[in-house]
């Protein structure tokens, strides 16, 4: 058969490797097709001269066919093996194509150029280490998570928990002695209703010794008066030291209270060398004080 | 009850069914409703009967029937990689590298954004494909990073996230699920950017604990509490889910939550040995056909 009754039938009738599109130019799936169009020219069907380039298990060819050899189909192909270096290759295309068309000898350099490309990228992704792990999920899979993931979220009860694990915390004095998060009136109540009494006496003795502080703090008249005042407090606070002293030689308190103890000593140290205006400080100090003073909930709760 | 059904099958017209069925429930749910307001007048007088019903009447539930876990209530045992966050010679601050994956898209970057305002000292970098997790980890040790945490997105959806700690591991990879950004969420505060509280729910086996000590480790031991925020994560069977509030002590009883936002759950997939190394732990579909059994 000629090449121009093939081609008829293949571009006006039915061709297996034609894929129509609804552009112009339809595409061709043959192997041999050097260029993946359907056109008069591409078609490895209707040339009896045709080339082209392949890759076969990572080795690159080039695939020829003559007219003399159409009529035996087993030995159509010639091929031969296209050197590794890309430049010898083209060097190859041009010396056994030497006198063959313009075009194809254009598109299996182009073909050629593709081919090597796609195999060093080939190359470069199988070094490079995948670092995802794809996991196939059946739908069934996926919809009873989804459905587990609603259910548990409904017997959670988030809010609540929430709620009961922050009123532990309030109640069991997590926030310090002096928290910055509760009312005063509510932190009050709360205190009222801890149980253990020795810890409620200190607790409201710090307090009262806070709040007769947090006056001094506010009172900037007389200050004369305000010495006395000053004055009468360090005696407490002497008292509180040496009973914060006995308490720890008779049992270990926690770190805060020592704490506590060397805060008023250095106090104490201050209230001896220097007159009153450096007195007036004191409060800044005590403002450090409840920085240190924070206690590491993020640690105690799990 | 039978005798009922038996009499509405003899009917054979429909609609005549239909009208009988639904006087028949109708009556049902009446006869229900007078014994519930009966009960509940009893108990008013008298709130001991209440109590008593309460305390015999417990529902059995999933958690009830929980399938035996010889870890629960232990103490963490040997080594999980956070010892050094938790003695307090060797504790730093946390600090995080956060990035996602290679090629992400916008919802990658939006949700990193998120957790942006969630982590206190955290740093984002924008992924380079030329680099994998293994070499970030190695830079982010140089530069004295705590944790590097990995989003990762999947066809627009942020489906995953991987907690590295370092120095030394170990990897946890989670899947993400219902992220609900702040702005849906009705009534919604804004976030301060005070240390918040940490409140870890139910991580009660081994490997459910070394998933809070993850999690502790990367938020500072500090909470400041005048924030008054509180950061969530409530583990009910294997699904974690990420809540964050504003709180207020109404009185000594009562708690007020204002719900600042994001939400998403969390499932735990895998956990690795050191940095993305030997697979400790890792699920599997059929671990989920008994629903009673938990691994967190």
């Amino acid at each position: 058969m000629s090449d121009e009754v093939i081609w008829q039938v293949i571009n006006n009738q039915f061709c297996a490797f034609k894929i129509k599109t609804t552009k112009d130019q339809n595409f061709c799936r043959n192997e041999y097709n050097v260029s993946g169009l359907c056109s008069r020219q591409s078609c490895p069907l209707a040339n009896a001269r045709y080339a082209t380039v392949k890759n076969v298990d990572g080795k690159l060819y080039l695939y020829m066919k003559t007219a003399e050899r159409a009529h035996m189909p087993s030995r159509m192909w010639e091929r031969i093996k296209l050197s590794k270096n890309y430049n010898k290759a083209l060097g190859q295309i041009d010396e056994h194509l030497q006198y063959w068309q313009k075009f194809l000898i254009h598109k299996c350099k182009q073909r050629l150029t593709r081919l090597t490309q796609v195999a060093i990228t080939e190359r470069r992704l199988e070094l490079r280490e995948e670092e995802r792990h794809y996991v196939g999920v059946k739908p069934k899979v996926k919809r009873r998570e989804q459905t587990r993931e609603r259910k548990a979220l409904a017997a959670a009860k988030i809010e609540k928990a929430i709620e009961k694990e922050l009123l532990e915390r309030l109640k069991s004095g997590a926030y310090g002695d002096k928290p910055l998060n509760v009312d005063e009136n509510i932190w009050k109540k709360v205190l009222g209703k801890v149980g253990d009494e020795e810890e409620l006496d200190e607790d409201d003795e710090e307090l009262e010794d806070e709040d007769l502080e947090e006056y001094d703090e506010d009172s900037d008249v007389g200050e004369v008066e305000y010495v006395e005042d000053d004055g009468d407090d360090e005696l407490v606070d002497m008292e509180d030291l040496e009973r914060w002293l006995d308490d720890s030689s008779a049992d270990e308190n926690e770190s805060s209270d020592s704490d506590d103890s060397d805060e008023e000593e250095s106090k104490k140290r201050k209230t001896v060398g220097d007159d009153s205006k450096r007195k007036k400080r004191r409060p800044r100090v005590e403002i450090e004080y409840e920085q240190e003073e924070e206690p590491l909930t993020n640690i105690a709760a799990s | 009850m039978s005798s009922n059904s038996e009499a509405l099958k003899n009917i054979k017209n429909k609609q005549r069914r239909q009208k009988l069925f639904a006087s028949l429930k109708h009556e049902k749910n009446k006869d229900r409703h007078t014994k519930r307001a009966e009960r509940a007048k009893e108990e008013r007088a008298n709130p001991e009967l209440k109590e008593e019903r309460l305390a015999t009447n417990v529902p059995e539930t999933i958690e009830s029937k929980r399938v035996f876990d010889e870890t629960i209530q232990d103490e963490v045992e040997g080594e999980d990689g956070f010892e050094s966050y938790f003695s307090a010679d060797t504790a730093k601050e946390p600090k995080i590298l956060l990035t996602t994956n290679a090629n992400a898209r916008k919802q990658a970057y939006e949700f990193a954004d998120l957790l942006m305002e969630i982590f206190p000292n955290v740093t984002f970098v924008k992924r380079k494909r030329e680099f994998s997790m293994k070499d970030m980890s190695k830079f982010c040790i140089n530069r004295d990073y705590t944790d590097l945490i990995v989003i990762n997105e999947d066809k627009k959806n942020v489906n995953g996230i991987t907690f590295i700690h370092l120095p030394e591991g170990p990897t946890f990879y989670f899947s993400i699920s219902s992220l609900v950004d702040a702005k849906r969420i009705a009534g919604h505060g804004r976030a301060s950017d005070h240390i918040p509280e940490l409140v870890l729910n139910n991580f009660n086996t081994r490997l459910g604990k070394t998933v809070g000590r993850l999690f502790q480790s990367l938020f500072p031991h500090r909470p400041e509490f005048q924030g008054r925020q509180v950061v969530t994560l409530h583990n009910q069977r294997d699904y974690i889910f990420f809540r964050r509030h504003r709180y207020i002590f109404r009185n000594e009883e009562r708690v007020g939550l204002q719900e600042l936002g994001p939400q998403f759950t969390l499932k735990l997939r895998r956990v690795q040995k050191g940095i993305k190394d030997e697979i400790e732990w890792e699920h599997r579909p059929d671990m989920e056909r008994d629903k009673r059994k938990f691994y967190l």
